[in-house]
């Protein structure tokens, strides 16, 4: 399996097929509904953002507490459709790649295509499993939103799916496809 | 004449914040038997993989006492009240809410309610919870809490079908609302249909028939070759776990009915994830 280290360069999204399965390693932002609405009112008003997301990764998940002697509570994916109308802007100001679950509106898979960013896709409800992948949580931003402000994560070799390559491929289409084409 | 039972609030309290972080760490042997069973019927290889690694995530939460899901939920909690019971201490539905406070602060669980659907500002505890209240014989407090996490709950629908539409309409209606989920609800999903009733009667059921995660046939034969047909339809579809192609979709598919008007066919789908769960107690 490919490792990956996060942020990721353009280069080595451009390189990346729909349908893969990667492990990375690195720096990932979570977002969730709230805070993708204020970071596009802030772009929309023309104001810098609370936290720099140049080039980031954003993480649709909204983890449990952190527990005492843990770096992280339970985390997971949210579905990311809830996050369609704000992921064009996000994306052409600069945010390089998504994770999150389910498919997308066919106005992210253009701005996916036209910026040359990834979207990926992670195991919903595995998240016990996917707290032993992250070292470190911490709240940068919205803190008034609770679970649903910014964190910055460190993980590790958190298993994901290439959901949306940078060619705007749908691993969902074309998984559902090639499960019935072999199963007929 | 019977004599009255007392109980006192404090231990309805109690006993509802426990079982929140019971319903949110253990995932019902039902449920667990089905993914297995899953696991070793499941055709397709990338799905098989997926869902061995659903299967773990359970283990996991089991012995490290943490969340299944990072949803874990609105918190729907049935209590069925004896009319022998006598609740001293507090009011039944103040002791509820305080009982998911309580599990849902001590527990670590998330906090995933707001105070105005509009508005949308987090209460911070997890309240109010969504109570039903049954009153039946006895003198016992049995009640469940059943987390229901928003990413199948927001796949569920309900439609006023008419009579003319009958069975054939009811099927179409539920497979359609698996497609229309695909990969949103992170199958493999569990679907609690209500048939019949009223409007806000059909919604009950559905829930009902999601949460108590039967896993003896349906009583009427009708309705046990019903489910069964509509799980192999859904399971068609090739959605497949987390919508990336597979045989599994459905885990499992329960119908409830209820007697309805002469002027109408009403249907809800109540949809539930691999993580559908619940906890009850008897007090």
């Amino acid at each position: 399996m490919k490792q990956l280290t996060v942020p990721f360069d353009k280069e080595v999204l451009s390189g990346l097929v729909a349908g893969e399965n990667v492990e990375i390693t690195g720096v990932l932002y979570t977002a969730r509904d709230a805070a993708h609405a204020r970071l596009c009112m802030a772009l929309d008003a023309g104001e810098e953002l609370s936290v720099d997301l140049l080039g980031q990764t954003i993480f649709y998940a909204g983890p449990t507490p952190t527990p005492p002697g843990r770096a992280s509570g339970a985390i997971g994916p949210t579905t990311s459709m809830r996050m369609d109308a704000y992921t064009p802007t996000l994306l052409r100001y600069g945010v390089n790649a998504m994770i999150g679950k389910g498919e997308r509106s066919a106005a992210v898979m253009e701005a996916i295509a036209e910026c040359g960013a990834v979207y990926f896709a992670a195991i919903g409800g595995c998240a016990a499993y996917m707290a032993s992948c992250i070292e470190k949580c911490e709240v940068v931003a919205y803190d008034d939103l609770g679970t649903e402000s910014i964190k910055r994560l460190e993980v590790k070799n958190l298993p994901l799916t290439v959901a949306v390559d940078s060619r705007g491929n749908d691993a969902y289409e074309q998984g559902v496809h090639a499960y019935l084409r072999q199963s007929r | 004449m019977n004599t009255v039972r007392e109980i006192h609030a404090d231990e309805i309290t109690q006993a509802v914040a426990d079982l929140c972080i019971k319903a949110c760490t253990l995932l019902p042997d039902a449920v667990y038997g089905m993914l297995c069973k899953a696991c070793e019927c499941e055709p397709y290889m990338s799905a098989k993989e997926t869902l061995k690694l659903i299967r773990r995530n359970a283990d996991i939460a089991k012995e490290q006492h943490m969340p299944i899901c990072q949803d874990t939920g609105m918190a729907v909690v049935y209590a069925e009240v004896g009319q022998d019971v006598h609740i001293v201490g507090g009011l039944l539905e103040k002791a509820i809410h305080a009982g998911v406070a309580k599990g849902y602060t001590d527990g670590y669980l998330r906090k995933s309610v707001v105070s105005d659907p509009i508005r949308r500002e987090n209460t911070g505890d997890n309240t109010p919870a969504v109570i039903h209240i049954k009153l039946v014989a006895g003198d016992k407090l049995h009640m469940t809490v059943a987390p229901k996490g928003f990413g199948s709950e927001n796949m569920s629908r309900l439609a006023m079908l008419t009579p003319s539409q009958g069975i054939d309409g009811v099927k179409a209606f539920v497979v359609e609302t698996a497609k229309l989920a695909g990969a949103n609800p992170c199958p493999p999903i569990m679907l609690g249909v209500g048939i019949g009733g009223t409007f806000e009667r059909v919604a009950e059921l559905a829930k009902e028939a999601l949460i108590e995660i039967r896993t003896q046939p349906h009583p009427d034969p009708y309705y046990d070759a019903l489910e069964k047909e509509l799980t192999a339809a859904i399971n068609e579809l090739g959605i497949g776990p987390q919508g990336f192609g597979g045989q599994t979709t459905a885990l499992s598919v329960r119908i409830k009915a209820f007697p309805t008007h002469i002027a109408g066919l009403p249907v809800a789908v109540n949809v539930g994830c691999h993580v559908t769960r619940h906890a009850d107690v008897t007090l």
